[in-house]
Parts: C-alpha cells; sequence; structure tokens
C-alpha cells in the first residue's frame, strides 16, 4: 500500500507537468493515442519476455514517428494522422494479446494498472521519469509557452518549433509509459488530463497550474487509494475517477463564484434604478 | 553597408509549391511604414510569414537586415493575426507581455532590471498597465490586443511585422496603434503592417495593394488610385 501511494504521487507530479502542456496545447487527443499505441509494444514486449517499459517505449515512438511521417507526407491534418495511429496500433494490440490464452489477465493489468503490486524497481523507473519530465519542462519552458500561444511566435522569437513540439511529443509519450504498470495505459490520460485541467480553472500562472494538478493529482492517489481498500474497487479506477470528480466539484465552484460576481456587479445598477424611481 | 532594411527581388510567396503572390518588387529603409492592403486570402499574411522566416520563399530572393528572413529574432518582432488559442492561458496580460523578452532571454538568462523595464515601460506605452495583473482571458478583445502589441514593443525590434495590428480595437485604440507606429518609426524601426482599413496607409511611405498579385504599389495617393481599389476591391473610396 505505501508503494502505491508512493507511485501514485510520483505519477501525479509527472503527469501535473506534462498534462499541463499537454492541456494549453490541446494535444489530449495526442495523449490519448499514446497512451492507446504503447498497447503492442508492451504485449510484444511480454512474448520475447523484455520489459513491458522497454516495448512502451518502441510502442510510443512508432506513434510520434508515424503521426510526423502521415502529416508531412501525405498533408493529412495532425488529428487524422494521430486516429489512423491510435486505432491502427489499438487492433494490433487487440491482436497480439488475444493470440495467446495467458494475455486476457495480462491485458486487464496493462489497460488498468495494478497499483497494488507496484515494485520498487517500478518506482526507480518512475523517479527517473520525474526527474527527465522536470528538467524538460524547466529546460523548455519559454518556447512551450509561447506555442501554446502560437507556433508563429514562438519561431519568430529564434526557438525551432519542430524541436520543441517533438521533445513536447517525448515528454508526453515517456509520462505515459512511466505511468503505465500504476495507472494503465487507458486511465493514464484521466491523470494528464483532469488536474491541469482543474488548474486551469483557477490558477493564474503556469507554475501555479503546475502547483494544482500536482497536488489534486496527490490527493486523487491517496484518496483513490482509500477508496478502493475500503470497498474492494480497481485502484487505478478509483484514482482518476477522484481527480474527474474534483475537475467536476471545481468547475461548478467557478460557475457559482461567476454567477455571484455578475450578481454583484449588476446590484450598485439596480440600486441606482430604485433611487432614480 | 546596407540601408535597405528589407529587400525583395522577383519575389515569389505562398505555402509549399502553391504560389499565392509572383514577382513581388519592394524595399524599405529604416524608419519606413509599408502598408499592406487586400481582401482576405490576397497575400497579406502570406508575405509578412515571409518576412518574418516562417514561410519560404517560392522563387526570386528576400533579405531582411542583410540576411535570410527568420535569422535575426532578436531583431525582427512579429505580430500574428488573432493569437486565438492564448484565450485559455492562465495567464496574467503582464506575463504574456513579458514573453516578449524570450528571443533576448533564449532558454536560459534571467530576466534583468532592463528586462523589467523595458516590460513596464510597454505596458504604459500601451495602456495595458490598466490591466496588467487580470488574467489575458478576462479582458476584452481589444484589451487582449493591446497586451498582445505590448509584447511586440518589448521585443526592441528594428524591424516590426503586424498582422492586423487594429482588429477588435476602437477609435481609441486605431489611434494608440497610429501613434505608437509613429513613435517606433521615428526611432528608425521599420514598419509592415497588414490591414483591411484603408485609412491605415494615410501616413505610410509605400502601399502595398494584393489581390493575390501585386495590384499596385506605391505611396497612397498613387497605390490607392480608384481604378486599382475597384480592381482589388470592386469599389471605390468616398472622396
Amino acid at each position: 500500500m505505501r508503494l502505491a501511494l508512493l507511485a501514485g504521487i510520483l505519477v501525479a507530479i509527472t503527469c501535473a507537468i506534462a498534462g499541463t502542456f499537454v492541456v494549453l496545447r490541446g494535444l489530449a487527443f495526442v495523449g490519448d493515442a499514446l497512451s492507446h499505441g504503447v498497447l503492442p509494444g508492451i504485449a510484444a514486449a511480454l512474448i520475447f519476455g523484455v520489459s513491458g517499459i522497454i516495448g512502451a517505449a518502441v510502442g510510443a515512438g512508432v506513434i510520434m514517428g508515424g503521426v510526423n511521417l502521415v502529416t508531412r507526407r501525405y498533408k493529412l491534418s495532425s488529428d487524422t494522422a494521430i486516429g489512423l495511429l491510435f486505432v491502427g496500433m489499438l487492433a494490433l494490440g487487440v491482436l497480439i494479446t488475444s493470440s495467446s490464452p495467458k494475455f486476457p489477465e495480462d491485458l486487464d493489468h496493462i489497460l488498468f494498472g495494478e497499483s497494488l503490486a507496484v515494485k520498487s524497481t517500478d518506482l526507480a523507473w518512475q523517479g527517473i521519469a520525474l526527474l527527465v519530465v522536470g528538467v524538460i519542462g524547466v529546460f523548455a519552458r519559454r518556447p512551450f509557452l509561447l506555442m501554446s500561444v502560437d507556433d508563429g511566435l514562438a519561431q519568430t522569437s529564434g526557438f525551432n518549433v519542430t524541436f520543441f513540439q517533438n521533445l513536447m511529443m517525448a515528454m508526453i509519450g515517456l509520462t505515459v509509459i512511466a505511468s503505465f504498470q500504476t495507472v494503465g495505459t487507458l486511465l493514464v490520460l484521466g491523470m494528464l488530463v483532469a488536474p491541469a485541467a482543474t488548474g486551469v480553472l483557477f490558477a493564474r500562472r503556469i507554475s501555479s497550474m503546475m502547483l494544482i494538478a500536482s497536488v489534486i493529482g496527490c490527493v486523487a492517489s491517496y484518496s483513490g487509494l482509500l477508496i478502493s481498500f475500503h470497498f474492494e474497487l480497481a485502484a487505478s479506477a478509483s484514482i482518476v475517477l477522484v481527480a474527474v470528480s474534483i475537475f467536476a466539484v471545481g468547475a461548478i465552484a467557478t460557475e457559482i463564484k461567476r454567477s455571484r460576481n455578475l450578481r454583484h456587479d449588476e446590484l450598485p445598477h439596480q440600486h441606482e434604478h430604485a433611487h432614480a424611481h | 553597408m546596407h540601408t535597405e532594411t528589407i529587400l525583395a527581388s522577383r519575389l515569389s510567396i505562398g505555402f509549399g509549391k502553391h504560389t499565392v503572390v509572383a514577382n513581388i518588387e519592394f524595399m524599405t529603409s529604416p524608419g519606413a511604414l509599408v502598408v499592406l492592403i487586400g481582401t482576405n486570402g490576397s497575400g497579406k499574411s502570406t508575405l509578412l510569414k515571409t518576412l518574418a522566416g516562417m514561410l519560404k520563399p517560392i522563387s526570386g530572393s528576400v533579405t531582411v537586415l542583410g540576411g535570410v528572413p527568420g535569422k535575426s529574432p532578436r531583431r525582427v518582432a512579429y505580430l500574428p493575426q488573432h493569437p486565438i488559442s492564448s484565450h485559455t492561458l492562465p495567464l496574467r496580460a503582464r506575463d504574456v507581455v513579458a514573453m516578449g523578452r524570450f528571443a533576448n532571454l533564449g532558454l536560459f538568462n534571467r530576466e534583468s532590471v532592463e528586462d523589467r523595464r523595458i516590460l513596464q515601460t510597454s505596458l504604459e506605452r500601451t495602456g495595458a498597465i490598466e490591466f496588467a495583473e487580470k488574467p489575458l482571458r478576462d479582458l476584452s478583445s481589444g484589451q487582449q490586443q493591446r497586451t498582445h502589441l505590448a509584447q511586440v514593443l518589448t521585443r526592441q525590434a528594428e524591424i516590426l511585422l503586424l498582422d492586423e495590428p487594429t482588429a477588435g480595437l476602437d477609435i481609441n485604440g486605431r489611434k494608440l496603434v497610429a501613434d505608437l507606429i509613429a513613435k517606433e518609426r521615428a526611432r528608425g524601426v521599420t514598419v509592415v503592417m497588414a490591414t483591411h482599413e484603408l485609412q491605415d496607409a494615410e501616413n505610410a511611405n509605400t502601399v502595398m495593394l494584393l489581390a493575390q498579385r501585386v495590384v499596385s504599389i506605391g505611396p497612397p495617393d498613387v497605390a490607392l488610385r480608384d481604378e486599382y481599389l475597384r480592381e482589388c476591391f470592386g469599389f471605390t473610396q468616398p472622396h
């Protein structure tokens, strides 16, 4: 349980950093494609007795390279390219996993994670991934920020947009690879998007958005594990559901605040009318 | 010694192999204002992007400050048309303006006292100081445009490439842009501006009327003659 919580916290902080740029740059679909596209890589790795992380890295590399190739060579929009690679890799993953009777159980673990079976070596991998993602986030914060406003702005400020776009994709890919053991390839997207989206609701600066996303991710990991333990529910799904619920509560709270502010703005006018009459 | 800031010769611009405007010839000197006028899709933004180094010329030659476009990011500032994605960013107007210094700061340099002074001056000059602490997404379109203009000023560039800088601005905002451009020109800055508005061309040295080709080019009284306007827009200026 302690290892699961530590893993959850590492995943939460890594996803908060990468997820901030996923939300700002509108890359949720890329995140989705990466999280599903690593499936055949992991499945093939398990067949050959290699680490699932290496398989996931190969899968992520194929997705990113494929998207780049299709958009550049065949002039298709990036969402079409992402969609093609996404379903293609997912179908390949299902074919590989359905070919072996051993796979149904493994498939569950790959797709939905296995928080309570996390080992210390998984924690070490996640620690390294957090360090690398953190370094990329600090190193590339200026071009990433400019690209979130406009690619042209980044390019004319002297930053190589293609390089930094690939670096951002690699950062997202690394986050997915490092997190799949804990939350699964299907649910990692929830940890990438939900805490960062909640951060957007309340933050006025990128750094505070990352901080809010990290705190929400950690709270979701802790609460999700507790819920899973007490009600005997799937741990990863509980963590992600808590993260999405926090977003829903945050969204409702901002709506209430907005309507109160509107009413407050209207009140002085009503008083003015009353005095006029 | 180059005295021209931009020099284009038999320049054809477009996307990939698709030419939008062919055979553009013009040159600018320090302090000049070039106004590009035309309808949507006429080639104004394509020309600005080519000068900014975002698009490669299809044929012909173009130099910016004596070199290849895009190779002097500290000396050339570009204001994109409607940077709409910024509306969702959790950033204060002040932070967006500060991004204008990134070209000078690069990846690692820390903001200096001089950078902060330039930021403050730009906020004051555009009036964006009034809403500097507010989140960008809470600002009106006019206030957002002022914020982006302030960002361009923080670049302290020798050439400003402005794509519809008056879009979304009221009369006061438009006057502010005209004043800012006049002051930048007075300190030797070359300004190339795309616009739909004929009145933006009043103080220009050169006006280029575009309609997927160069309809006319020259001083305003020559380039905006009725026959050219009719050819470009299908109407003439009210006298």
